[in-house]
């Protein structure tokens, strides 16, 4: 009997202690006021030399997810001391956790300054641009259309072209498969491809996933939305822009503009663990293998840069 | 000799009693201390947007116009919550009819064999995760609707469906425990005078149980009005009121999850989203009190 209570205390207890640290470290945000936060990277003092050790929390970018997770198993095998953990949950969750300290690195589909209402906790975190990804402009097949111009896109995403015959495809209703608002794959397209933001249109489709938006462009007739490079196949029909065929030899030489970098943000300089793990990503073997197979395109490969205001310079 | 023993036992019994009393008394401070903050969580974030003037009350509440990005950006919710309360409704409509008859069939008809084979089955609905259901929806009655009705099948029409079949459970489940809890006597005195089973089934056994099945229709409108993966994979989420059921509406808990983690916090969206979530919340206290309501009704 007394052994079964105090295991179920035992249970109790733990439980109680997980739930505490979860509201610490992790996935909410519950805890923006306590003040007491540290941030979860215990860097144990190491002479020259010596091996690393501590643990590492990122968040943010599902986008970047699977790229940072990748990496950091192959981080953990080669440094045994080094304890990483991903979590998913969107750029705004990843910019504001690591801008709260709650979390050693933000991941962000954006530029911080972009999401950051506060321009000050934006200027404490330093970027670190692990990849590319480049999006392009998709419909479904029976469309018609090769290719469309950045006027075309423009006038189809407002609603004022609502027939794909008015840019030389099938007499068919034009469906617009949109991802959020707030995302930031929609906000790269609406800045790189259209230019401008567009406003919801009534009657047009929001799917948070890209598989789902895949899915559904594909099978819907008259469909077109974007996607990530990535995540193209024969299912959904890649269109051209201005008669640039989004390839990544095209985003590379700086030809197709629809593209944005990966962020991974640190609050102000980062410790030893953290900076050794963030160089790891921008070694060859990375770049040219993990980032190239899971679909992003080498941060390190492009011919082009571009700042915060949009301005695409040649390295 | 004898005394002591009885003494240890006293004792050893006070002590697990005070330890009990302890442990009770943890658990249940720990579970209000949760509730409380949880309440107090989702308030102070859903009011920030009208305590700072950002949004006003009835702008969010009835406004229309949802563009959070846009230069001069608005909150309106009101698309969102007239797109909840649409599916909700529709979905306990269509649930309704198939969860009563579904109790009547395992109670009534065929106590038997019928309630071994429908109960599992039924309570196995509610084991499915609801992304299973929100791609089912999307995989076989989004085609489905989009080839047969007008639209591209996406929209209020697929939500409401989707969700129906994921109340089924909570309806049929209280339903069919009213119905059996229901005392032998009244049907017997229906046969008795020479009722049918039809007749007692309409004319006594549904009468007295309306308020049982109801708390299971309230119950089942609850978990459909806070349902929100499924809903959010099949309903379009375009954020506009629907004028036909076969339009890309949304809910406020697909509005949320759609949002939620690509805003920052503490900016006004993200408040606007939590307004939302507060919405959610007390319209969660209304079901709660509807279904309080309906059993002190029960009880006589």
């Amino acid at each position: 009997m007394q052994f079964k209570k105090s295991w179920i205390m035992a249970l109790t207890l733990t439980s109680v202690l997980a739930l505490s640290a979860c509201g610490n470290n992790g996935g909410n945000k519950a805890t923006t006021n306590n003040g007491g936060n540290t941030p979860a990277a215990t860097n144990t003092e190491t002479s020259s030399g010596a091996k690393l050790s501590g643990s590492v929390l990122a968040s943010g970018s599902t986008a970047l997810q699977p790229l940072v997770e990748q990496v950091a198993e192959k981080f953990m095998d080669a440094n045994a001391g080094v304890d990483i953990q991903v979590q998913g949950g969107g750029s705004g969750t990843g910019l504001t956790q690591v801008s709260e300290k709650q979390v050693d690195i933000g991941n962000s589909d954006v530029f911080a300054e972009e999401k950051l209402k506060d321009a000050a906790k934006a200027a404490e975190l330093v970027d670190h641009q692990v990849a590319v990804v480049a999006i392009a402009a998709v419909s479904n097949p029976k469309a018609g259309v090769d290719s469309l111009t950045k006027q075309q896109l423009v006038d189809i995403f407002t609603g004022k072209i609502m027939n794909w015959k008015e840019v030389g495809g099938a007499d068919q209703a034009i469906q617009i498969i949109n991802r959020p608002a707030s995302s930031g794959t929609r906000a790269t397209f609406e800045s790189f491809a259209l230019g401008t933001k567009t406003e919801d249109l009534k009657g047009s489709i929001q799917e948070d996933s890209s598989g789902t938006v895949k899915k559904m462009i594909g099978e819907t007739p008259g469909a077109i939305g974007y996607l990530a490079l990535s995540y193209l196949d024969d299912s959904v029909k890649t269109l051209s822009y201005d008669g640039v065929e989004p390839s990544v030899d095209n985003v590379v030489a700086g030809k197709y503009p629809v593209w944005a970098y990966e962020h991974m943000y640190t609050n102000g300089e980062p410790n030893e663990t953290v900076k050794a793990f963030l160089d790891y990503f921008l070694t060859d073997e990375v770049q040219t293998g993990d980032v190239v197979e899971l679909g992003y395109i080498p941060a390190s490969k492009m011919q082009v840069s571009r700042d915060v205001a949009g301005t695409v310079t040649p390295k | 000799m004898r005394g002591q023993p009885t003494n240890k036992r006293l004792e050893k019994h006070h002590i697990e009693n005070l330890i009990g009393r302890i442990y009770m008394s943890f658990c249940v401070l720990l579970l209000i201390v949760i509730i409380v903050s949880m309440v107090y969580f989702v308030a102070s974030k859903g009011v920030a947007n009208f305590v700072s003037g950002e949004v006003k009350v009835s702008e969010f509440l009835f406004g229309t116009k949802w563009s959070p990005e846009a230069d001069t950006p608005s909150y309106g919710a009101f698309p969102f919550i007239s797109g909840s309360f649409l599916v909700t409704l529709l979905a306990a409509l269509i649930a309704s009819p198939l969860s009563i008859c579904a109790a009547l069939f395992m109670t009534e008809i065929v106590p038997g064999w019928g309630k071994k084979l429908l109960q599992p089955v039924i309570e196995l609905l509610s084991g499915i995760p609801s992304v299973v259901y929100g791609f089912v929806g999307l995989s076989v009655i989004v085609p489905f609707l989009r080839d047969t009705l007008p639209g591209q099948g996406i929209g209020v029409a697929a939500g409401a469906l989707v969700l129906s079949v994921m109340i089924l459970p909570t309806i049929t489940s209280v339903a069919a425990d009213a119905l059996a809890s229901l005392p032998q006597n009244l049907k017997e005195s229906s046969f008795a005078l020479g009722a049918t089973r039809w007749q007692t089934i309409s004319r006594v056994i549904l009468p007295t149980t309306f308020p049982a099945i109801m708390t299971g229709v309230v119950l089942g409108m609850a978990r459909a009005f806070g349902e929100a993966l499924a809903v959010q994979m099949v309903i379009g989420n375009a954020p506009f009121v629907p004028h036909s059921l076969f339009e890309s509406a949304s809910t406020l808990t697909s509005v949320i999850t759609l949002g939620m983690g690509n805003t920052t916090m503490g900016s006004p969206q993200n408040n606007a989203l939590w307004s939302m979530a507060l919405v959610l919340m007390l319209m969660t206290f209304v079901f709660v009190l509807l279904v309080r309501m309906l059993e002190r009704r029960n009880r006589i």
